[in-house]
């Protein structure tokens, strides 16, 4: 499991890794059944404080993303995949807020905004329809 | 291990040089098992702060404990159970590694030769190598080395990272984790590297010219902070004064904000003066580090 912590931005250091592993979860990068690494071996691989990333785990846990097995470790929950669409479009609704609050800055209302995006989503669009 | 409930534990501390106050009501909870990180600008007391926890300074009002013992007057429970790491890392320059860590371990009766021999091969040191011949980095690791050893309950940094390369400092904040994570000790250190305090520390405290500006839980600092983007519908004359907020830089219609606490209240006030609230960001903590420097210092 990859992820990347960076300590410089505002988003706290826990967040940045429960998100990632969602993130994964969502993307299929992390399967039902998965296991992920300890605290102490994650802790030791990112140079975060362990405390951080059991807060991380324990706020993945909370959110039935991942589940403690008795003594032996945490992994994936089936949970995850029901879950992904719901994942997917909250880490996509932060990219929104984030694009709203710059066409606001550039004066460009939300209705515009749309018609932007649909017509960027057309000049990109793959010629084979999924 | 003993009954205290704090692994340091410091109140109203003042220290004088001559007519300056180096230290003015200082006071300080460090938790057990955590990560403490003391921030603050140079000369803003942090040396002088750990100088008192060696028991090197004695208060002049205020006291200090280490696990409840008192490091002036009860030494060797103290420096017994800590480790300590200084700024100038004043290691006898004439001894090779190999007496250095002989000579320290004869010190101390909890002394882990397997582990000193096993950080000696991680940190790549040579033992025939006499400690001044050692690059700076080498030297840090070295007192690292002598300062984990001996398993302490509690281990004291000044400065750690300060002028070593990214591999070095890579090497001390392992060091920070595996101290904490392995055997539930407490780590106490200062540093200006406040992206490295940001990684590791479980809770800090800010200190300008020195007085103890906020300290608590990170998490707790960094939510009670907000960064405020505000706009004004014409560029006022003169910076804007907003009530409440720490610091104010910007230019022309557009001006961030960094308040602490009181969110509503800043931007209530920023209304009050015709701006409006653009975003809303948490700020990292170089951010509110720099938003308190200016403040304390108007």
């Amino acid at each position: 499991m990859q992820l990347h912590i960076s300590a410089g931005d505002g988003v706290p250091i826990y967040l940045q890794i429960a998100n990632q592993v969602k993130y994964q979860v969502a993307a299929g990068r992390l399967a039902a059944g998965d296991e992920i690494p300890p605290i102490r071996v994650l802790a030791h691989q990112l140079l975060v404080n362990p405390n951080t990333v059991a807060r991380a785990y324990l706020e993945l846990e909370r959110e039935g993303i991942v589940q403690k097995r008795h003594g032996s470790g945490t992994y994936i929950t089936d949970a995850g995949s029901p879950l992904a669409r719901k994942e997917r479009l909250k880490i996509l609704s932060g990219r929104v807020d984030a694009l709203l609050a710059e066409a606001r800055h550039l004066e460009v209302d939300a209705q515009e905004l749309i018609r932007l995006i649909k017509e960027r989503s057309q000049s990109i669009q793959p010629k084979e329809a999924p | 291990m003993n009954s205290a409930s704090h692994a340091i534990e410091i109140n109203g501390l003042n220290r004088k040089f001559g007519a300056k106050l180096a230290l003015k009501q200082v006071s300080l909870q460090v938790p057990r098992g955590r990560v403490f990180g003391l921030v603050g600008g140079n000369g803003a007391g942090k040396t002088t702060l750990i100088k008192h926890l060696l028991g090197r300074l004695t208060p002049e009002q205020g006291s200090v404990r280490v696990f409840g013992f008192d490091p002036v007057t009860d030494p060797v429970a103290v420096l017994s159970r800590m480790g300590y790491l200084s700024e100038n890392r004043d290691l006898p320059a004439w001894m090779r590694v190999d007496e250095l860590i002989r000579y320290t371990a004869a010190f101390y009766p909890g002394w882990d030769a397997a582990y000193a021999e096993n950080l000696r091969r991680q940190f790549n040191l040579d033992n025939r190598t006499k400690i001044k011949a050692l690059s700076r980095g080498e030297n840090a690791k070295t007192g690292l080395l002598i300062a984990l050893a001996y398993r302490p309950e509690l281990l004291l940094l000044d400065e750690p990272s300060s002028g070593l390369d990214p591999v070095v400092r890579r090497d001390i904040l392992e060091a920070i984790i595996r101290t904490v994570a392995d055997e539930g000790r407490t780590v106490f250190f200062s540093s200006h590297l406040l992206e490295e305090v940001e990684r590791v520390a479980d809770d800090i405290a800010m200190m300008f010219n020195g007085k103890v500006v906020l300290t608590g839980p990170l998490d707790q600092v960094k939510a009670s902070h907000h960064r405020l983007i505000l706009r004004f519908d014409s560029a006022p004359p003169s910076p804007p004064q907003v009530p409440g907020v720490l610091s104010l830089t910007g230019s022309g219609r557009e001006w961030t904000a960094i308040c602490n606490g009181g969110r509503d209240e800043a931007v209530a006030a920023a209304a009050r003066v015709g701006a409006r609230v653009m975003a809303e960001e948490s700020p990292s903590l170089d951010e509110i580090f720099v938003a308190w420097a200016g403040f304390k210092t108007e």
